[in-house]
């Protein structure tokens, strides 16, 4: 058990740690860590708890390391794993808020996040295609796939309406 | 200190539009920070790791009270997400996996995730992609992510150090 919650830990903090901008980009990392790394979860168990962790209120990567931590390890489990994903902003900002201002302004720092976004952006790209592969299994989920997707870069409004009308489309869509 | 625990109260309405919430009930309303310190809390949040609405909190919880005042902060946006999540993923999760009607709503949320998560990364390219250094540098990436299958860790750091090879003239 005591291996299980040091992994939790050490995974959870690697999201935290590498997560720049919140949001979305702890996607490839988590998938990577509980999907790939550890087997944790299967692609259909992890979009389903982000679907829950977009519709809830909170940061979407804290939520998800509560529901990931219970699944896997109960309660103890949540308040490691979300621990683990806090660990790090905690860490660097109690430590060295003096210094940070300088450091994330700093040129190197500057370009070095520019490319590190760009990374960013393939990864998600590819989480995207990786993950549709499990969700998007037949015409109904297509269909709901690609209304959501132009619907939400036309009109950037919060995902939750998204969310909604997943939920929703699913309703009136699934093969029952 | 009590006061504190309104970060995680605030951000309990949260979702994506933390941020404004944030700056309006620790600026216009507590004015516990002014609006330059508040923007330099944006600036570190944005160009640190981890999350935006937990970097903010735990930056105004140590300009208010030191070492304590943030880890308060992070407490506080902390515990509402903890407390609503385990509730879920405790009680209702269970109950509901076994229903049909549960089973067609999380037939709709997948894609609809999926659908969310590609179209932030269309967004993100958009914003952050300029010139085709950039949008090379991106597809290389990802060419490399697809045929290595090494660890998200390593392409992002491999990103970085590449960006300071390609970008050092000017970003």
């Amino acid at each position: 058990m005591t291996g299980l919650f040091l992994s939790l830990y050490w995974s959870f903090f690697k999201v935290g740690l590498f997560t720049i901008g919140g949001g979305y980009a702890m996607i490839p990392l988590m998938e990577a860590e509980v999907i790939t790394v550890h087997g944790w979860l299967n692609a259909g168990e992890f979009l389903d708890i982000i679907a829950v962790a977009e519709m809830t209120p909170g940061p979407i990567s804290i939520n998800a390391a509560t529901f990931i931590g219970y699944t896997m390890a109960g309660v103890p489990g949540s308040l490691i794993a979300t621990l683990g994903v806090i660990s790090p902003s905690l860490v660097l900002l109690l430590l060295l808020s003096r210094v940070l201002i300088g450091v994330v302004q700093n040129r190197g720092a500057r370009i070095f996040l520019g490319g590190l976004r760009s990374a960013l952006v393939a990864l998600i790209l590819l989480a995207s295609y990786t993950l549709g592969q499990t969700a998007i299994i037949d015409l109904p989920s297509a269909l709901i796939f690609g209304l959501i997707l132009v619907a939400s870069l036309i009109r950037p409004v919060s995902p939750l309406y998204f969310i909604a009308a997943g939920a929703v489309l699913g309703l009136i869509l699934f093969p029952y | 200190m009590l006061t504190f625990l309104k970060v995680g109260a605030f951000t309990f309405g949260g979702g994506y539009a933390i941020l404004p919430v944030i700056q309006q009930e620790v600026v216009d309303n507590k004015r516990w920070v002014s609006p330059d310190e508040f923007s330099d809390i944006l600036i570190i949040t944005q160009g640190m790791p981890g999350q935006l609405a937990l970097n903010s909190a735990i930056q105004i919880g140590i300009r208010l009270r030191g070492i304590p005042g943030g880890v308060v902060g992070a407490l506080g946006v902390t515990l509402p997400s903890v407390i609503i999540l385990l509730a879920i993923a405790a009680y209702f999760y269970p109950l509901m996996r076994d229903n049909d009607y549960v089973q067609a709503v999380f037939y709709g949320l997948r894609p609809a995730v999926v659908a969310l998560i590609a179209s932030a990364a269309v967004k993100m390219g958009r914003n952050i992609l300029h010139g085709w250094n950039g949008i090379l540098l991106c597809a290389a990436l990802l060419a490399a992510a697809i045929i290595t299958q090494v660890h998200p860790i390593v392409i992002l750091v491999t990103g970085g150090l590449a960006g300071l090879v390609i970008f050092r003239k000017g970003l």
